[in-house]
């Protein structure tokens, strides 16, 4: 019995070392944690309205029904019409942009990606990250570069909200020649129209709502996992009776 | 025993007899499974091959309905796993069983494959059932790598990229060969149909016929056991091995249990943890296929990441490729190399202890630094590690000869 244990322990070591590895760092920056609550119910609806009035202009969430937002965050049909759908026929619909993405290829040289599944391709924090990261560059078209998505062709759409921030870099050369240029922090150039306790908690509501399109589901998921596992610990228990009475007679 | 008997008796007339006559129904289930004898001193590592089979139920059970609403088509195909994954009811459960599933097959089976290695289960007489357990196990691999090309994802494009023009490091042939993989002078809707066609067709039919010839020939020799004893030089008076148990009931209901115990760990990740942080569903393949944009660095799945250092180990393209191959196929020769005079481990001597002792590290190693970038440090100890890979298969008939092996008993041990 104690080899079976050591035999035990090792494999759950093995598989838990094959699921701590997280997401890759992306970029130069350090990843913020977006510390979102996918539970709380009035954040995805502030981060349902704010995607729909600053995102939904550019960017499409093309597998995403409003019927399905509305179902999960508790929204009645008016409420989605009014303030949710503005370019939809019908909430059978999904989540598209007006803008033509060929037209949109040329102004900003690359389309904006729809984003239906954007939480789960770059993380949260990634996303976090990047919208608190635009920062005042003269040489780039849009006014604007970002730290966690360096060269990006999207612009500060959120700069009345946040105002404008600086990035101060500093590099090192070492003996043999190569610069190092590390980033140290923000400054903030003009004010926005909320403070940056109020900005934050702005796009983490929009990353909840990321989050939650990418996997509608999520919620029901974890709730329906834990009544399997319950079934399936009852089962076992009779199994495990089934097995020791079939056995009971080996010598 | 009598109520087995008096089953048996119940086949004498009725409809089983009706059937009996015109098929060895009763026979087969008695030659199969209630007359079957393997050893009563089975222990944990003897419950991968029926989990291998539970997964190869769910993999094929859900497969048929995904095949429902997939679309293989380089335009649809991305799209149409959203639709599966938002639109299709319990469409969600279905790939992601499917998708663990996969994950799960290659643990089990490795699993699997590590017991024979512990207890000498591919010794004579059951070379077969291991040279043909070989075979799964390449089938299986290709139906993998078919496989997770078809959501059509940056990863699924890029890996099969990475993977495919591998083959072109291959003398004269190399070229062409991409391109009979491919059908097309780059990955296309062409290579996903094909793709599709060989994981919903011709793979699963290989797999299940492998496997079926795998069960009759280990049912023609019997299962070996942790002491590596045959049961069968032990008979009762009626031809029944002292130490062997009938398949039914008592092994089955054993095996109950170990498949519910497994269920409960594959509905933890099925539920719970889907992705199991990108290694059973990788980041980068839930942004649709870009054949102009190369993700950031290109890993194939876990399952294939301990052969993917060995490739990448060599600076050679075309030894790369080599030792890849050889990486995958050497343990096919493990029942000659094996010059032992004992088959289980508990009657080994240290060096074949320590032996296999640094093979399961330098694998395990392997897989993890398949998973990192190329940088130098991981690429030198890969190179040690894939040496010890290879030295473990090379030295053992060496290694073997000169170990000393403890008395091995006359009966299995069994404690109750």
């Amino acid at each position: 019995m104690a080899r079976l244990k050591n035999i035990d322990s090792f494999l759950i070591v093995t598989i838990c070392l094959l699921a701590t590895q997280g997401l890759a760092a992306s970029g130069g920056a350090e990843v913020e944690s977006a510390n979102i609550d996918p539970n709380n119910i009035n954040s995805l609806q502030r981060g349902a309205a704010n995607f729909m009035n600053y995102c939904s202009g550019c960017h499409s969430a093309k597998y995403v029904r409003y019927k399905t937002i509305g179902e999960d965050l508790g929204l009645s049909e008016e409420m989605l019409v009014d303030s949710l759908m503005f370019n939809a026929e019908s909430t059978f619909d999904t989540i598209q942009v007006s803008m033509p993405s060929d037209d949109a290829s040329q102004w900003y040289g690359t389309a904006p990606p729809d984003l239906s599944l954007m939480a789960r391709a770059k993380g949260v924090d990634y996303i976090f990250t990047f919208l608190k990261g635009f920062y005042v560059d003269a040489e780039s078209p849009t006014g604007v570069d970002n730290i966690a998505l360096p060269g990006t062709s999207m612009p500060h759409v959120l700069w009345e909200l946040q105002g404008y921030q600086s990035a101060h870099f500093e590099s090192y050369e070492d003996s043999e020649g190569f610069v190092t240029t590390t980033f140290k922090g923000f400054k903030q150039i003009t004010p926005g129209m909320i403070d940056s306790e109020d900005y934050d908690k702005f796009i983490r509501d929009i990353v909840n709502f990321l989050s939650y399109i990418a996997e509608p589901v999520r919620g029901f998921r974890v709730m329906l996992g834990k009544w399997v596992i319950i079934y399936l610990i009852f089962f076992l228990i009779i199994a495990r009776m089934l097995k020791k009475q079939i056995w009971k007679d080996v010598k | 025993m009598a109520r087995i008997e008096a089953e048996v008796d119940k086949s004498k007339d009725g409809l089983m007899k009706w059937i009996n006559d015109r098929f060895p129904f009763t026979e087969t289930m008695k030659y199969h499974a209630t007359e079957y004898y393997a050893s009563k001193n089975f222990n944990f590592w003897y419950v991968f091959g029926v989990l291998a089979f539970v997964i190869l139920f769910i993999q094929l059970f859900t497969g048929i309905f995904l095949t429902m609403n997939y679309k293989p088509s380089a335009s649809e195909a991305f799209a149409s796993v959203e639709y599966i994954m938002r639109d299709v009811e319990w469409g969600w459960l279905i790939r992601y069983m499917h998708s663990t599933g996969a994950s799960f097959f290659f643990i089990v089976v490795y699993l699997h494959m590590f017991r024979a290695m512990l207890y000498g289960s591919y010794k004579k007489p059951r070379e077969l059932i291991w040279i043909i357990g070989m075979l799964i196990f390449l089938v299986l691999m290709a139906e993998a790598f078919a496989g997770y090309l078809l959501p059509w994802g940056q990863m699924s494009y890029w890996g099969a990229q990475v993977i495919i023009s591998l083959f072109g490091a291959i003398p004269w042939v190399g070229d062409a060969l991409v391109e009979l993989i491919r059908g097309d002078y780059m990955i296309s809707d062409i290579t996903l149909n094909r793709f599709f066609a060989l994981h919903v067709i011709l793979l699963p039919l290989a797999l299940i016929g492998l496997i079926f010839v795998h069960i009759v020939a280990l049912h023609e020799v019997g299962s070996n056991n942790p002491d590596g004893i045959e049961i069968k030089d032990k008979k009762d008076a009626d031809g029944i091995p002292l130490d062997g148990v009938a398949f039914h009931p008592y092994h089955t209901s054993k095996d109950l249990v170990a498949i519910i115990i497994f269920l409960i760990i594959f509905c933890c990740v099925v539920f719970f943890a889907p992705e199991m942080g990108g290694y059973f569903l990788e980041h980068a393949n839930f942004e649709p296929a870009n054949m102009s944009a190369t993700p950031e660095h290109i890993v194939p799945v876990w399952y294939f990441t301990p052969f993917y250092a060995i490739l990448r180990a060599v600076p050679d393209k075309l030894w790369g490729f080599i030792f890849f191959g050889l990486s995958v196929i050497v343990p096919l020769f493990l029942p000659w190399l094996d010059r032992s005079r004992v088959k289980s481990i508990r009657y080994r001597g240290w060096i074949s202890k320590s032996a296999l002792c640094a093979f399961v590290i330098a694998f395990l190693a392997l897989g993890w630094l398949g998973t990192m970038p190329a940088d130098p440090p991981y690429v030198m100890a890969a190179r040690v590690f894939a040496v010890i890979y290879f030295a473990f298969f090379i030295l053992m008939p060496y290694y073997t000869t000169i170990d000393k092996t403890k008395p091995v008993p006359e009966r299995v041990l069994y404690h109750g």
